[in-house]
């Protein structure tokens, strides 16, 4: 079977035991994690296209996040606009705001690309706090009414995880598509030495931007979900602290694996419940865990988890080979 | 009161944020350029400054000197527990890791002095008194002359060290190029770790002098962090006059923005300056044009 | 073999106590809790999820509601209104609570509003905010004093002191905003002149700009309203700049927090507050100071420190809530009638009487004048 031909199928498994799971946990306040899990698995997957594929790293991604969430807040409840719509529009504006910041933003690297990712980030954080006629300000926007298919409200969480996870799985699926494409080999030359690949002929300004306006639109996209299954958003779910919190789980679960992000969102966003009593440690274990998997584990968890699948693999072959 | 007295209380806060920025930013200037790596936790080092000087003062109870002492001292050890386990171990990483290592121990000390001291905001006693002076028709405190003393005393430090002493140019010689600097007999690995106790030092210093105007708590290190590396990008990572002028004219823009035009966006209008100088000019307003090695 | 039969004895015995626990008591009443514990806003919830668990053990230890023990469950929002959603979706599905008290702060409160009134659970908030209750709302009662009512006290204060020209420095949060709503409005009609009205972010750390701006006026006195630390830095600036007007607070910071985050600049300050943080310089026909010297004093004696205008609020939704559980039962829907037919609770907070229109249940009595004399509260008459 051909590498593609095997992620598809793992895709589909995966996709399948996601679908399936609400099954066996009807009515569970687990259901409403989940629909947490699959928020942030949407996010980090975005984030992994630029931070993972293309190595180029951003402190500010709660910025699109928060975006799509706000604009389609602000278009449901103030000017009675369709979600589905608004969402669109979220979608297209954060996509346009990537497109033209991304120009100027992608011609920095490394720590010059981090600072300056950080300082939009603050920049629209701060715009969300300080226009308190649009947005309502610190004590957030409430009353946003919840998405719908003709008489199919989304106002659960049975609901919730279908809409989400639905969005998510599609997302996941682009991002195996993309990878296995041209531009997906042309990110990851970038990736390695950017000078190379532009003497290839890759046209790296033009990708990085393209790459990151796709990030946004994505990112948007689940802001605008996470308005509507909330129906009340406030500016400090979309600062820096969430930004740090997105790149945490694309690097713990494996730059460049989208069940990596899925793994590293499911641990970040399941960390403050497992935690309860210990909860003040939250965020020394994600400064630790930052630290000791670029250290030790630099494919992430996920890579961890395939070595330790092959080395199980490896004993039960040399059992078998010595029985 | 008049227009011309606002204006001198805005100029009187601009000069004396400037100064913080400036000191905040020779810690990062310095580290870059014996390592090149940008340290995010720097913003942490001015938090434990403030923080571990409470700690002395009110638990311990010390008087202020030996307080402020233990406390630059406690900040510099992090720093070399830090470079020893953290740094020095990924020389040859990618950069990225390397961001994502100082990120990570950024949030692990900010983690960590949340569970030490809990999340409250803390008053530090300012050195020599709150009745205000009266100079130009603006109010100034006892602290704004520490703030001013203490940076000008700093800044002149380290002029000196990095031109009139050996060690000083051995370091600035590792950071034009650590190959040659090792070819002539310079022990690259101990510049690396003296980059970070002055780096530690100064922060942490820094943080002690602003803390009695503007409380300490443990996150202040972030925005504190931030403000200190645009005003170093501004001066072009020079760990000398460069940044000095790129602090002084944050804190200016920073306040008279914040009077002028509004108090509410002031932490908008500095990061905004630093995209306009990421954009137009990273090489900093103070230095001339570099070409860089690909 | 005796042996193992002894083992078999014990093991039978054990199982038929456990068992006869379990049938013996009926099941608990849960009541949910939302404080904000940690995070900015833990002076507000601290004594409030203290003051809530003190009350509960002590109903159970006098052996509960009817027999039935009551079981508080407390999550902590950190001051978070995205926390504060996710806590009270938890309390209603998960725990399957039938009231629920708090949250600490007007922005919080004002994110759940809708999701339990959806649910159907009564909510008693500790928050200050006017809009919580106004227009009201059928399942949220509120037992901190409105900012109207706030307002109204430094209002009269000022009259007194023949003041008619204010400068405003509000906090932009949601507390914050509800005030300065109020203060605005309440000028118009008492004819004061707001010559400057500026704000600052919860998370500032220096105002000087905003009190520059305003030294620069003809304002006669500042009226500050926002939670700590921000107040605390108001001060220190208003020290700093020379600046020699009366400064005014809000009731936000009426804890001994702020008196230390501020010191010696803090001396003079007035502010409007609950009763209890100068029960002892009451005159003793007050009916309330009985009521709080001994709330005061059991609160101490558990935690160290007084009980304050904060664990008031939670003493006072506790003692309604408890009030409507044994009136009419623990099903969410008779709970509410009966907290809605509440009259004259003397509570910490004030004299509560609540009404189909009126889920906020205090005059303006409930506040009285406090200003900073030595580093302690003392009764402004």
């Amino acid at each position: 079977m051909t590498k593609e031909k095997r992620q598809i199928l793992i895709f589909l498994f995966f996709a399948a035991a996601v679908l399936a799971t609400p099954l066996f946990l009807k009515g569970s306040y687990f259901l409403n994690v989940l629909v947490f899990i699959g928020i942030n698995t949407m996010l980090a997957v975005a984030l992994n296209l630029l931070l993972g594929y293309a190595g180029q790293i951003s402190l500010g991604h709660a910025a699109f996040f928060g975006l799509g969430a706000y604009i389609s807040g602000i278009l449901t409840t103030r000017f009675a606009i369709d979600p589905w719509q608004a969402m669109g529009l979220a979608g297209f504006c954060s996509a346009g705001l990537a497109f033209v910041i991304g120009f100027p933003i992608l011609k920095l690297k490394g720590h010059y690309l981090a600072m300056a990712t950080l300082g939009f980030g603050i920049i629209m954080y701060i715009t969300f706090n300080e226009t308190v006629g649009w947005t309502g300000g610190p004590s957030g926007l409430s009353g946003i009414p919840n998405l719908h298919i003709g008489s199919l409200i989304f106002d659960n969480d049975w609901n919730n995880y279908y809409l989400i996870w639905i969005f998510t799985l599609g997302v996941m699926l682009l991002s195996i598509n993309l990878s296995q494409s041209r531009i997906g080999r042309a990110l990851r030359a970038i990736h390695d030495s950017e000078v190379a690949a532009r003497v290839m002929g890759v046209n790296a300004r033009v990708l990085k931007v393209q790459i990151f306006t796709v990030s946004a639109l994505l990112s948007a996209i689940a802001g605008s979900l996470y308005a509507h299954t909330m129906t009340f958003i406030s500016p400090v779910a979309f600062g820096f602290n969430f930004s740090v919190e997105l790149v945490t789980m694309v690097i713990i679960g494996g730059l460049g694996s989208i069940y990596g992000s899925f793994l590293g969102a499911a641990i970040l966003t399941m960390l403050p419940e497992l935690l309860r009593v210990f909860k003040d440690f939250d965020i020394v274990l994600y400064g630790l865990m930052l630290i000791l998997i670029t250290m030790y584990m630099p494919g992430g968890l996920i890579s961890g988890l395939s070595m330790l699948a092959k080395f199980v693999a490896s004993k039960i072959r040399g059992k078998q080979s010595n029985a | 009161m008049d227009n011309s007295s606002q204006l001198a209380q805005y100029i009187l806060s601009g000069l004396s944020n400037g100064a913080i920025y400036a000191l905040i930013g020779f810690g990062f200037a310095i580290i870059h350029n014996a390592t090149g790596i940008i340290n995010f936790a720097q913003g942490e080092f001015v938090m434990l400054g403030g923080m571990l000087t409470i700690f002395f003062l009110v638990f311990l109870q010390l008087p202020l000197v030996p307080a402020i002492a233990l406390a630059i001292t406690l900040a510099t050890v992090v720093g070399i527990v830090f470079e020893r386990l953290a740094i020095r171990p990924l020389k040859n990483a990618k950069p990225l890791s390397l961001i994502i290592i100082t990120i990570g121990a950024s949030i692990f000390l900010r983690g960590a002095a949340m569970l030490i001291w809990g999340k409250d905001t803390h008053a530090l006693p300012p050195f020599s008194g709150n009745d205000p002076l009266y100079i130009a028709g603006a109010t100034i405190l006892p602290q704004h002359l520490w703030i001013f003393g203490i940076s000008i005393l700093i800044i002149i430090l380290n002029k000196a060290f990095f031109n009139f002493t050996i060690t000083g140019k051995a370091m600035r010689a590792c950071a034009y190029n650590s190959y040659a600097a090792s070819l002539v007999g310079i022990d690259v690995k101990i510049m690396v770790l003296l980059s970070f106790v002055i780096s530690a030092a100064i922060g942490s210093m820094a943080g002690i002098i602003i803390a009695p105007l503007t409380m300490t708590s443990y996150d202040v290190g972030i925005m504190l962090g931030l403000k200190g590396f645009i005003a170093v990008i501004i001066g072009g990572m020079s760990s000398g006059l460069g940044t000095v002028l790129g602090g002084l004219l944050l804190g200016l823009l920073e306040s008279l923005g914040a009077g002028y035009i509004s108090a509410s966006y002031k932490d908008a209008i500095a990061f905004i300056i630093l995209l306009l100088i990421l954009f137009v000019r990273p090489e900093g307003l103070f230095k001339k044009k570099e070409t860089q090695r690909v | 073999m005796f042996k193992s039969i002894w083992r078999i004895f014990f093991a039978l015995v054990i199982t038929l106590l456990m068992a006869g626990s379990v049938i013996a008591a009926p099941p608990p009443i849960k009541i949910g809790a939302l404080f904000s514990v940690s995070g900015p806003a833990a002076p507000l919830g601290e004594p409030e999820r203290n003051t809530a668990q003190m009350l509960v053990n002590e109903i159970n230890k006098a052996g509960g509601i009817k027999g039935r023990q009551l079981e508080l469950i407390v999550i902590d929002t950190q001051g978070d209104a995205t926390k504060a959603v996710q806590g009270v979706n938890k309390l209603i599905k998960d725990d399957k609570v039938v009231a629920i008290i708090g949250p600490s702060t007007t922005g919080e409160s004002m994110a759940i509003l809708n999701i339990v009134e959806k649910a159907e659970i009564p909510l008693i908030t500790c928050a200050a905010g006017s809009k919580i209750t106004d227009p009201v709302k059928k399942w949220i009662f509120k037992t901190a004093q409105n900012d109207i009512l706030a307002v109204a006290r430094i209002f009269e204060y000022l009259k007194k002191q023949k003041i008619n020209k204010i400068a405003l420095l509000t906090v932009s949060d949601g507390f914050g905003s509800s005030g300065r709503e109020q203060l605005v409005l309440q000028s118009k009609e008492a004819g004061f002149q707001i010559i400057s009205d500026e704000t600052y972010g919860p998370k500032d750390t220096d105002m000087t700009a905003q009190l520059t701006k305003i030294r620069g006026g003809e304002a006669q006195a500042i009226i500050c309203w926002g939670t700590n630390p921000g107040p605390a830095i108001v001060a220190r600036n208003v020290k700093q700049l020379g600046i020699k007007l009366p400064l005014f607070m809000s009731h936000g910071v009426s804890s001994k927090k702020f008196i230390e985050l501020a010191g010696d600049v803090a001396e003079g300050i007035i502010l409007p507050s609950g009763r209890v943080i100068v029960a002892n310089q009451m005159s003793n026909k007050e009916p309330q100071k009985k009521k709080l010297l001994s709330y005061i004093n059991s609160y101490s004696k558990l935690y160290n420190v007084e009980g304050d205008h904060f664990g008031g609020h939670a003493w006072d939704a506790m003692m309604l809530l408890k009030g409507a559980i044994e009136k009419g039962g623990d099903n969410p829907a008779a709970i509410r009638d009966q907290l809605e037919k509440t009259k004259k609770f003397a509570g910490i907070g004030g004299t509560f009487s609540y009404s189909p229109q009126d889920h906020a249940g205090l005059t303006k009595d409930a506040f009285v004048l406090v200003q900073v004399k030595n580093q302690a509260w003392t009764l402004v008459k």
